[in-house]
């Protein structure tokens, strides 16, 4: 079965003065037309990397060194830039995490929104207008005609978020990957933001790849998860099943330390003992070996594939497959 | 904005009452105006009228007030050695100056801007390194040196371009004022190696410091949006990265033309070019204190002018002080 | 101290160092130039400025090895028949001193000033950044010459040739002090919300030890990277103020002296007199530079370039 987006034992390196390092260790999943993919992980775990790299954008000194990516049944892994630009910002969309820092101060809305526009489609400024307006409505912005005008600093925080979001769907894209695109923002309007994407994407029929630590988040919009720890996916599955039912200690911790959980009052946060290993230092077989609390010999010395349980949930771990 | 605006020019202001405060200090205590007015053959009786007639012993204040209100209505005081209104020399010597400040001006844009920008995005290529080790050579050879080897090379050795003066000029307004150099072709080819002397100082200067923004600029988030968004290259170095640079580089270049009209003073010696600069160092030797403070006042006026004029430019081109005020 | 000398020789300042090849040469050659001009009397080998060696008939000598030059005069002479090579090591013992007692200057007035506004706040803070302000609007070169210009029409160019050195140590140090002002300002605001200031506060040291033996170590980094720039400027502009004729006098030239004598020199032949000192100028200006730019990379964590 042909999915809309498949990707395949993706590898990321660092190209760095003492060697390569390798920050994406082999990372597979897929997406379907409308599916909703939750993206878990700590800082460094290489979320925000994988998302970079599904459009080819990732920062020097990194870069694709093995994998494929295949969209709509094509590699773009490997497309060269100009081709991979008439994806980019046009089929698959990116949201970024702070809307201040993303939109440029120094040109108005409405610029930003048609120049996207008309990087992508050969219309008319008047004709791009009309779409810009059309979004900005979408994504329930008042007095959209007044927006256009103005400046990225006379909004606040969550209605640049929108704006930004009214950006992405400017192509009618098939993706939209948001890099934690709520993390920014007050409590209140993260709520409002991830409603409004869940709602856009069921309504436009777009994929979303949501990438971001809050695993409250993360269940109440997505369908499927992908848990990524040191570089690699350690469980996936439904996301209902995942939260109710954790099976690789790692995510059985994180669901763990969730306060309001499985607490009652009074009782202590649990938390994970020890921290993740940061690229260089990535422990000989499992790499979350050295805080798991059910760990056997095999574990320290061999890398745990990610296998399928039966049940349609996937597992890196020795002990639980 | 308005605010922003009235505050500016209030500074401005205050500032020019403090230069025409230290001007008028020096020119009350070292000045001679008796002197400048009717020369040195005078008995001492004479010399008291003419003292008591001029204000001269009168408090501090009162003559301090006078000045300034003679400077603002255009009286700045007599030359002592060409007999005219200090301010008249100055104006007539202005145009050779200004003619040079401009050509370099325009050289130092022309330069720096395509030398900043592309060694910004190709920081490593063999003629990045080059303009950026020429760059460091620049900076430490003063100007007056850059003027004499270029003398040297182009006029002396080569014989190809003119080693003094202005060369032939152009009456441009008809009323004898403003003559020009630029609208004849020996007056262009004895502009080319001052411009080339006096642009040197800056250009460096300029090089690096688009480059440095740039490369910041290159780095922020909205750029990387910008590339997510699929823009093509050169929209997003030339349109996006490139105005959140110039922005910086603008109020740079408005303080540097001040420094450059001090340059005038080297570049003009070397060059023998009859500008202010030259004047004020003739007027140095021979100690004609109302030039002298004259220069300063006018000169220190035409900084604080441009700075104000450019920051209150910057305020209208940036578009977060425009709209939310400072 | 063999602690100290440890401790320098595994820092990371040093480290660099040793791989930076430019930054050695740079060094070394700087270390030429100042061992040069403190053992001028010994390494020259005339002293120009003894009346007895000048001879008019020896003015305009080319170098040894041009026609009409001689070893005697490896350089040439200048119009004065003064030997060049000699009047250049001395001209650059003049720069030298110049330069590094102005900038002396200039750091201790502007530190004084940048560590009591930053430090002291409110209207102390404002006052002295007015001043400096308005000082910074006027290009550094201007209000130097205006000094001197002003100085040499009130006393005569007479009085001035005896008070040279200094006068100029003094002007140019007052042209610039505001750059150290306004960068140990900005680092003393930066250190002054830390907790070990907070910490020296409520064991009850005084203001002026708080500021001289706790801030100011902290904001050296700063100072030390800007002033190797500031000697380069200040060896410039001694050049500039000599080349205009208000700077050092023809008895007792600095390299911008020589140029200037030199210069009516290049369109009758005698090119040496003005393109050699001016070599040895850009030279040490040059070697000065370099050495600041790899400083200030070392030292500012925010330019790490990967």
């Amino acid at each position: 079965m042909s999915h809309l987006l498949e990707v395949k034992d993706l590898e990321v390196k660092f190209a760095l003065r003492s060697g390569d390092l390798t920050a994406i260790n082999g990372v597979s999943f897929t997406l379907d037309k409308g599916e909703k993919l939750g993206l878990v992980g700590e800082s460094g775990a290489g979320k925000s990397v994988t998302g970079f790299a599904i459009i080819n954008l990732i920062s020097k000194p990194g870069f694709i060194s093995g994998g494929k990516i295949l969209f709509n049944g094509e590699d773009i892994s490997s497309m060269n830039d100009s081709k991979m630009r008439n994806i980019r910002g046009d089929r698959i969309s990116m949201i970024f995490q702070d809307p201040m820092m993303t939109l440029n101060p120094v040109f108005t809305i409405g610029t930003q929104m048609i120049e996207t526009l008309q990087a992508h489609r050969q219309i008319s400024k008047a004709h791009a207008k009309e779409i810009a307006l059309e979004k900005l409505k979408k994504v329930y912005i008042p007095s959209p005609e007044k927006r256009l005008s103005q400046y990225p600093h006379e909004f606040s925080g969550g209605m640049r978020q929108r704006i930004i979001i009214a950006i992405s769907l400017l192509t009618d894209p098939a993706i939209i990957i948001a890099d934690e695109p709520t993390t920014a923002l007050d409590v209140t309007i993260q709520a409002e933001i991830m409603d409004l994407l869940r709602e856009l994407c069921d309504s436009e029929e777009m994929g979303l790849i949501l990438i971001t630590h809050d695993l409250a988040v993360v269940s109440e919009v997505t369908e499927k998860i992908a848990v990524m720890y040191a570089g690699r996916i350690i469980e996936s599955g439904a996301t209902n099943d995942i939260v109710n039912d954790p099976r690789h200690p790692y995510t059985a911790g994180l669901i763990r330390a969730l306060p309001g959980g499985v607490l009652k009052p009074g009782e202590k946060l649990h938390q994970i003992p020890g921290m993740m290993p940061t690229l260089t230092d990535i422990p000989p077989g499992c790499a979350f070996n050295p805080r798991c609390l059910i760990k056997n010999g095999i574990c320290e010395s061999e890398l745990p594939g990610l296998l399928d349980n039966g049940h349609g949930r996937m597992i890196a771990c020795h002990m639980r497959n | 904005m308005f605010a922003f605006i009235i505050r500016r020019i209030a500074q401005a202001i205050f500032v020019m009452l403090v230069i025409s405060l230290i001007g008028f200090a020096i020119k009350n205590k070292i000045g001679d105006p008796v002197r400048d007015m009717v020369g040195e053959r005078v008995t001492p009786q004479e010399r008291a009228q003419i003292r008591q007639k001029l204000g001269l012993n009168d408090p501090f204040i009162s003559q301090y007030i006078r000045f300034v209100d003679h400077a603002v209505h255009g009286d700045l005081g007599l030359s002592f050695f060409y007999k005219k209104p200090a301010l008249d020399v100055i104006i007539e010597k202005a145009p050779a100056t200004m003619e040079m400040v401009i050509g370099a001006g325009l050289l130092i844009i022309l330069i720096s801007l395509p030398l900043g920008i592309y060694t910004s995005l190709k920081p490593r290529t063999f003629f990045s390194r080059f303009v950026m080790g020429f760059s460091t050579l620049g900076v430490s050879v003063p100007v007056f040196l850059t003027a004499i080897m270029l003398i040297y090379i182009f006029g002396v050795q080569l014989h190809w371009l003119p080693s003094y003066g202005r060369g032939k000029t152009v009456d441009v307004f008809g009323n004898g004022w403003w003559m020009s150099g630029f609208f004849t072709a020996d007056g262009l080819k004895h502009l080319i190696l001052p411009c080339i002397s006096l642009a040197s100082i800056e250009l460096p200067l300029f090089i690096r410091l688009i480059r440095s923004e740039m490369m910041e600029v290159l780095e922020t988030d909205y750029i990387k949006y910008a590339w997510a968004k699929g823009l093509s290259p050169m929209r997003i170095w030339l349109v996006h990265a490139f105005k959140n640079t110039l922005l910086p580089v603008i109020t740079v270049f408005g303080v540097q033309i001040g420094i450059m009209f001090a340059f005038t003073i080297l570049t003009e010696t070397v060059f023998q070019w009859q500008g202010m600069g030259y004047m004020f160092l003739e007027a140095v030797e021979r100690s004609d204190t109302s030039l002298l403070i004259a220069y300063l006042v006018v000169v220190g006026s035409v900084f604080v002018i441009v700075n104000t004029v450019v920051d209150i430019i910057y305020g209208f081109i940036n578009p977060t002080i425009r709209i939310a005020g400072r | 101290m063999k602690r100290s000398i440890k401790r320098f020789k595994d820092s990371y300042l040093f480290y660099s160092f040793k791989n930076d090849k430019t930054a050695m040469a740079s060094f070394f050659l700087l270390a030429c130039f100042i061992i040069l001009s403190i053992t001028a009397p010994v390494v020259a080998p005339y002293n120009p400025y003894n009346a007895k060696n000048i001879d008019i008939m020896n003015s305009e000598l080319p170098p040894m090895w041009l026609d009409g030059g001689s070893s005697t005069f490896i350089l040439g002479t200048d119009n004065m028949g003064r030997d060049l090579l000699s009047t250049m090591i001395y001209g650059l013992r003049i720069s030298v001193v110049i330069g590094i007692c102005a900038v002396a200057l200039q750091a201790f007035i502007g530190i004084m000033m940048g560590l009591t506004a930053g430090y002291v706040g409110g209207k102390v803070d404002t006052v002295l950044m007015r001043i400096a302000d308005i000082q910074f609007s006027f290009p550094y070169l201007m209000v130097a010459i205006f000094i001197s210009a002003i100085f040499q029409v009130m006393f005569g160019v007479g009085s001035f040739e005896k008070l040279a050195v200094p006068l100029l140590v003094i002007i140019i140090g007052l042209s610039e002090w505001p750059v150290y002002a306004r960068t140990i300002r900005a680092a003393v605001m930066g250190e002054k919300n830390k907790e070990y200031v907070e910490a020296a506060r409520v064991i009850g040291l005084s203001r002026p030890v708080i500021m001289f033996r706790h801030i100011l170590p902290n904001t050296l980094t700063s100072v030390m990277v800007i002033s190797t720039i500031q000697v380069a400027n200040a060896v410039m502009s001694e050049a500039a103020l000599s080349f205009l004729g208000l700077g050092m006098p023809v008895t007792m030239p600095s390299l911008g002296s020589l140029i200037r004598e030199g210069f009516e020199y290049i369109f009758s032949g005698s090119w040496w007199i003005t393109i050699f000192p001016g070599i040895f100028l850009i030279l040490f200006v040059l070697v000065v530079n370099l050495l600041g730019d790899w400083l200030r990379d070392v030292l500012n964590p925010k330019l790490y370039k990967g």
